[in-house]
This record gives C-alpha cells, sequence and structure tokens, in this order.
C-alpha cells in the first residue's frame, strides 16, 4: 500500500540509536505508525521511551543529533524525510510541519521582537511582504488570543507570561499553514488554568487549520480529551495503540494499565493506597532479552522472558505488543485495571 | 452566615491537637532599584497574610498555581526564610523569635522534603553521609550508631543498605527522593513540609513515592503539610485543603468538602481545568475556563486578588474590598464576598460545574 492521499505521514521501522560509553542506546526500535490528515494522535511515555527522538526524526532534525544512526522510513506526503538533502527538508520543516516546544521560556529567541519571529516564517515560505507579514501576524496573535495584538507585535518575548508566550508559539506553528503540527509536552510548564485555555486552543485552531497534530506527553490527562488516537511508547517501542475511548476504557497493555491506575482520578473515590507499577525504567543500553517490560510487569511469564512480542492487531484500529494480549483483551488478565 | 468570625480567626476544627499554627504570616521580597545605593522602590508579596492550623497526625495540602506563594509559605514556616511580619507557632512556641542555638533545637523537629531530588543531593558525598549528616549536626548517636541508624533508615525507604557508600548519580530520581526521604526521617521528626516531592519524578515512580510517604506517616506518625499543584494527588493524600491565590488563602476546608462542594470561584475553576485520564469523563464535563493569566503579585490586583479572571466578579464590591477568609460553614473557610452575599445564589449554584466530578465517579 502506497502513500494515498488518506495518510499524511507515515512511519516504517524508525530505528534510532546512539553511540555511548556504556555502549548502543536503543531510543527508538522499529516505530511504525500512520496519521491521516487532520487527525489528533497522543504519543505517550515516560522520560527516555523515545517520543522525543521519534519526533526529531519526524521534523528531520536528527541529521543533528550526534552519534546517531537511523534507519526505517519517515513517509510525509510521499516524499522520505530520512533521504531528502537537508535544502528540501528545510523548505518543509517551519512551512508543512512546524513545531511546538515544551518550554516557551528557552524556545522564542528572547533578543528578536514577536514581529521578527512571527514574520519570518511568512516571509521564508510564503514569500510574504513584510508588511503583509506583519498584518497577518497581528492577525494570527489575535486568533491564539492575545489581547491588544497590534500594540505588541513589538515586544519581545521576556515581556509575556508563560501563558502567553505559549500562544505566540502556537502563532508561530500555525502561520504558515503546516499540515502537521508537532507539540512535544505543550502544556507541561504551564499552571493547570493556564493548561486548560492552551488546550482548547490547540485543539479548536487544529480543526480551523485542518492540520494534523501530534501530542507528545507523559501526562494521560492532557491527551484524554483532546487526541482521537493514543500511542503509548515504552523503551523506545509502541506498546499499544489504539482509538483513545477504547484504550482508556480497556487498555490492551500492562504497561497502559499500570500508567491509568497509578494516578489518582478526581473523578473517582479516594483510595487508600496508589497501584505501583513496580521496579524501574529500562536502561536502554542494556534492555533484558525479552519484552522490555517484564521486570516490572504483574503478567511476565517465560516466553516473555525470552523474545520480545511484536506490536499486533488485537481490535480493529487497535494493536498491542503484548504476549499476553489476548487475556487484556478478553478482560481475563486486567489485573489491577479495575 | 452567622458562622463568619472575625478576621484573624482560627481557620482548624475546634476539635483536633494543633501541631503549627500560622498567624498573620507575610513574606515581602524588597524591588530595588541602584547599584550602590539601593533604595527598595516596591515589593513582592510572596505571602500576604496567612492564618490557619495544620493538626497533630493530619496531612494538610496546600494547593495553587506557580507563584501563589505555596512554597514560600512552607520554607516561611521552618523559618529557612524569615517571615516579614507574623508568627508561626510550633506547639504553642513561636519560631519566628527563635534564633541560633534554640532554632535549631527546634529544627530537630521539623524537616523538609525538596522537589527536586537531583539538585537536593549533594553529588560530592555518599549516601551515608547525605543521610547521616542530619545525625552528625545534631549531635545524636557515635559513630557507630548512626552507621546503623543510616542502614536502618535506608532499609525503611526501600534503598539496598548495601549501596550506603554510593553517590547519588548513581541512583535514579525515585531512589534519590527515597534518600531526600531518609535524611529527612534521620532526625525523627514529627513534622515535614513536603514541598512537589513528586512532580519531578516519571510518572510509574510517583506512585511508590506517595505510597511510601503515606506509610511513613502510619508508622512514625508524622505530620505533613504537602505543597502541589497537582489537585489529584493533594485529593489523595490530604486530610485538609488549602488553596492559594496571590499569596493568601482562598479557601480551606476538609478534603471531602473542597473537592465535592468547592465554594471559592478559583477553586471551582480549579478542579475543572484539571484533565482527567478518561475521555468519556472529559467529553461530559463543562469546564469553566479562566481568562488571563495570574497577575504579578508585585502589582496585585486591587479589593479581591482574583477579581481580574473571576466569572462571577462583581463591580464597585470586588474590586474594591478584600474579602476576608471567614468560616462560612463549620471548618470550611472561604474568602469571597459573593459566599457571603445572600442575594447571589450563582456561586452557590456552582456545583453545577462540579456535577461532572462527582458524576464520574462510577466511570471506568
Amino acid at each position: 500500500m502506497g502513500v494515498d492521499e488518506h495518510t499524511l505521514l507515515r512511519l516504517t521501522d524508525l530505528t534510532v540509536d546512539f553511540a555511548s560509553q556504556e555502549g548502543v542506546v536503543h531510543a527508538v526500535d522499529r516505530v511504525s505508525f500512520e496519521l491521516a490528515p487532520g487527525e489528533l494522535v497522543g504519543l505517550v511515555g515516560e522520560s527516555g521511551c523515545g517520543k522525543s527522538v521519534t519526533a526529531s526524526a519526524v521534523i528531520g532534525l536528527t541529521g543533528m543529533l550526534p552519534n546517531a544512526s537511523i534507519s526505517g522510513r519517515v513517509e510525509f506526503d510521499g516524499r522520505d524525510l530520512l533521504s531528502l538533502p537537508e535544502s528540501e527538508i528545510r523548505e518543509i520543516r517551519g512551512r508543512d510541519i512546524s513545531m511546538i516546544f515544551q518550554d516557551p521560556v528557552t524556545s522564542l529567541n528572547p533578543v528578536l521582537s514577536i514581529e521578527r519571529l512571527m514574520t519570518e516564517g511568512l516571509e521564508l515560505h510564503l514569500g510574504m511582504s513584510h508588511a503583509a507579514a506583519v498584518t497577518r501576524s497581528i492577525e494570527l496573535l489575535g486568533e491564539v488570543g492575545i489581547p491588544k495584538a497590534a500594540g505588541r507585535i513589538k515586544d519581545y518575548p521576556h515581556q509575556f507570561s508563560g501563558g502567553m508566550r505559549q500562544r505566540v508559539m502556537i502563532a508561530i506553528a500555525l502561520s504558515c499553514n503546516p499540515k502537521l503540527l508537532l507539540a512535544d509536552e505543550p502544556t507541561t510548564a504551564l499552571d493547570v488554568t493556564i493548561q486548560a485555555q492552551i488546550l482548547r486552543l490547540m485543539k479548536k485552531l487544529s480543526h480551523e487549520y485542518a492540520a494534523a497534530v501530534i501530542v507528545i506527553t507523559h501526562d494521560l490527562g492532557v491527551v484524554a480529551g483532546m487526541c482521537e488516537r493514543i500511542l503509548v511508547m515504552y523503551a523506545g517501542r509502541i506498546v499499544e495503540s489504539g482509538p483513545a475511548k477504547p484504550l482508556f476504557a480497556r487498555p490492551h497493555h500492562p504497561y497502559t494499565i499500570g500508567l491509568l491506575t497509578s494516578v489518582p482520578r478526581l473523578n473517582e473515590p479516594r483510595r487508600d493506597s496508589l497501584e505501583t507499577i513496580a521496579g524501574l525504567p529500562p536502561d536502554l543500553a542494556n534492555l533484558p532479552p525479552g519484552c522490555a517490560f517484564a521486570p516490572r510487569c504483574y503478567l511476565a511469564s517465560d516466553e516473555c522472558w525470552t523474545a520480545a512480542p511484536e506490536l499486533e492487531t488485537t481490535d480493529p484500529g487497535r494493536a498491542s505488543a503484548c504476549f499476553h494480549r489476548d487475556r487484556l483483551r478478553s478482560g481475563s488478565g486486567a489485573g489491577v485495571a479495575g | 452566615m452567622s458562622a463568619a468570625t472575625a478576621n484573624g480567626a482560627d481557620p482548624a476544627p475546634a476539635s483536633g491537637d494543633v501541631l503549627v499554627r500560622v498567624e498573620d504570616l507575610r513574606v515581602h521580597f524588597p524591588i530595588t532599584s541602584g547599584i550602590v545605593f539601593q533604595r527598595k522602590i516596591g515589593a513582592v508579596n510572596a505571602v500576604d497574610g496567612l492564618d490557619f492550623s495544620i493538626l497533630r497526625g493530619e496531612t494538610l495540602g496546600l494547593v495553587g498555581e506557580s507563584g501563589c506563594g505555596k512554597s514560600t509559605t512552607g520554607r516561611a514556616i521552618l523559618q529557612l526564610m524569615r517571615p516579614t511580619t507574623g508568627r508561626v507557632l510550633y506547639e504553642g512556641g513561636d519560631l519566628a523569635h527563635l534564633s541560633g542555638k534554640r532554632l535549631r533545637r527546634q529544627r530537630k523537629r521539623m524537616q523538609m522534603i525538596f522537589q527536586d531530588p537531583y539538585a537536593s543531593l549533594n553529588g560530592r558525598m555518599t549516601v551515608s553521609d547525605i543521610v547521616g549528616e542530619p545525625l552528625l549536626v545534631h549531635r545524636m548517636g557515635s559513630g557507630k550508631e548512626r552507621k546503623a541508624k543510616v542502614r536502618e533508615l535506608l532499609q525503611t525507604v526501600g534503598i539496598n543498605p548495601n549501596t550506603l557508600n554510593r553517590y547519588p548519580h548513581e541512583f535514579s530520581g525515585g531512589q534519590r527522593q527515597r534518600i531526600g526521604i531518609a535524611r529527612a526521617l534521620a532526625v525523627e521528626p514529627n513534622f515535614i513540609v513536603c514541598d512537589e516531592p513528586i512532580s519531578a519524578l516519571d510518572v510509574s515512580i510517583r506512585a511508590q513515592i506517595i505510597n511510601l510517604l503515606q506509610k511513613l506517616q502510619r508508622e512514625f506518625g508524622l505530620t505533613y503539610l504537602f505543597i502541589a499543584h497537582d489537585l489529584s494527588v493533594v485529593r489523595h493524600i490530604s486530610d485538609r485543603v488549602a488553596v492559594m491565590y496571590l499569596g493568601r488563602i482562598v479557601e480551606l476546608a476538609e478534603n471531602a468538602t473542597l473537592y465535592e462542594a468547592p465554594m471559592h470561584p478559583y477553586t471551582q475553576a480549579l478542579l475543572s481545568a484539571v484533565p482527567i485520564p478518561d475521555p468519556e469523563a472529559e467529553e461530559r464535563r463543562r469546564p469553566v475556563v479562566l481568562v488571563g493569566d495570574v497577575p504579578s503579585p508585585v502589582d496585585p490586583p486591587s479589593g479581591c486578588h482574583f477579581h481580574t479572571r473571576c466569572p462571577a466578579a462583581r463591580e464597585g464590591l470586588c474590586d474594591v474590598d478584600d474579602p476576608p477568609l471567614v468560616e462560612v460553614r463549620p471548618g470550611h473557610y472561604a474568602a469571597c464576598h459573593l459566599i457571603t452575599a445572600t442575594d447571589f445564589p450563582h456561586i452557590r449554584a456552582g456545583e453545577d460545574d462540579l456535577a461532572v466530578v462527582a458524576e464520574g465517579g462510577g466511570a471506568t
């Protein structure tokens, strides 16, 4: 099946290894997924699971990662980003694919005015005149909810609060009408009331601009209200994928179950103690021979220690990389899922 | 509103034994201008008049957004930061006026667990030195006894005691936090300020640390001031909860009361903004989305600090008068004009917005 109009992005066996003193670190291990135009997907996992490295590959930044060896394919709009020359990637990056970073304090250049930051992309990618770019920038700032935008365009990033800076980031990211928006922990640095504002804004604008969004986060709560489909990563691999509602209602992977049950929720009665995922996240340079989650898994059996399970379909649109996926699917192995 | 008490009333249930009592606590940081001759040109009112009590054996949750003064409050209670005015009574004795030896003697009974387990452990000290240092400072036991005590403490927090000669970098974030907890426990304190103890940790590790803190509380009869911005975690761990906004407590109540029937519009908005990891529950919610950002504590709004973002603020009242924290129902304190104004039913009916929270109870 080739890339057709229903697929905007297709990753096939993306693998990223880093050479380090401790040995080869398998940051991303044969990651494959597809994204339809306008689709909202959540990529969830803990620090070191490979979610940000995956995002770097999608935006063509792996060339800048030292000691990295990359294989696989990242097809965007029919072109493999991994084999394109830097000059062509530059045309795509910022125009067709844009990115929102976690920390709005460090990701906006402090010596450039909002005007410079905003108009750069418009002039470079869309060939607008400076005057037209300024007008469009003011419009965009208004759309993301910056009050009196015309009066603030000459300001510098430090004159804005964290939430306002993240709005500026979103305005910049959307300025060239991207087909794909990567948001790497877009609300982690923000307060909860501001987080709610930003998530609503991103969801609304992605519909208006018909942009597909990949939200990368460690917080399942952030993607629950926003994304249609969820990808869960652990130790460099996608361990579960599927539409949000059924996935949250009955996860097919013990790691997803652990993530969901180890956080207290406001909509559930209080419990005496929290369920925990035993042990520690794995060392990516010294992964166990079998399933990387086996040492922490309550379902682990003999086969889990010898071979790594592949990501296989469980229900339509859903997949799990677990030997016990059938038990979880039928509900008999749900254990702590409650 | 007959229960309304005068300003400066004691927001603690009549029953219960008060361990820490905070009276009119203020911490102001001066803003200066000039290089050689520094003139004071203003002040950041980080903590602006707090009155509350912490009961023996309870966990008091202190929540609020960044910059609301919750960490400064924790530090001012322990006298790590000297209050500008006000009193901090520990078992009835005022800490704010103690210094030197007498303060150090009191400090033995109060400890702190810090947010960042990477920054709060000295990288050049071994685990044994880190956990044993408080014992050394307070001259507790001989060298041999201290060593034995360190092993016992490590065992208690779930660290293999045979690793005591290792350095912090050899441990993961969660293990480091356990070491920080062992250090806090070393001098056998009664009271521990936990300042965002889990926010720097991985999701799968957070539950382990929360469970450990609860286990230690049961075992040693500890009293916690649990400072956090995560309302779900605070609900899980706290007996009572205080909500701060711009240096002030806006609401304080028993856990169940605060989460199920919050009165202050800020608490209601805060609760409705917490993401729930359940798409079905998220769909049913009608969140109160606040407009704008938290104003700067350098120049807080007049009257009620929250009036600039409050969906129910009334002109001529909320922007003029500063509402005191009053006892609206027994044990339930709030600082809002609209709650005390009988002609304003809107806020009382505000439970509407929270209905989703209660209603989702049986989900999953």
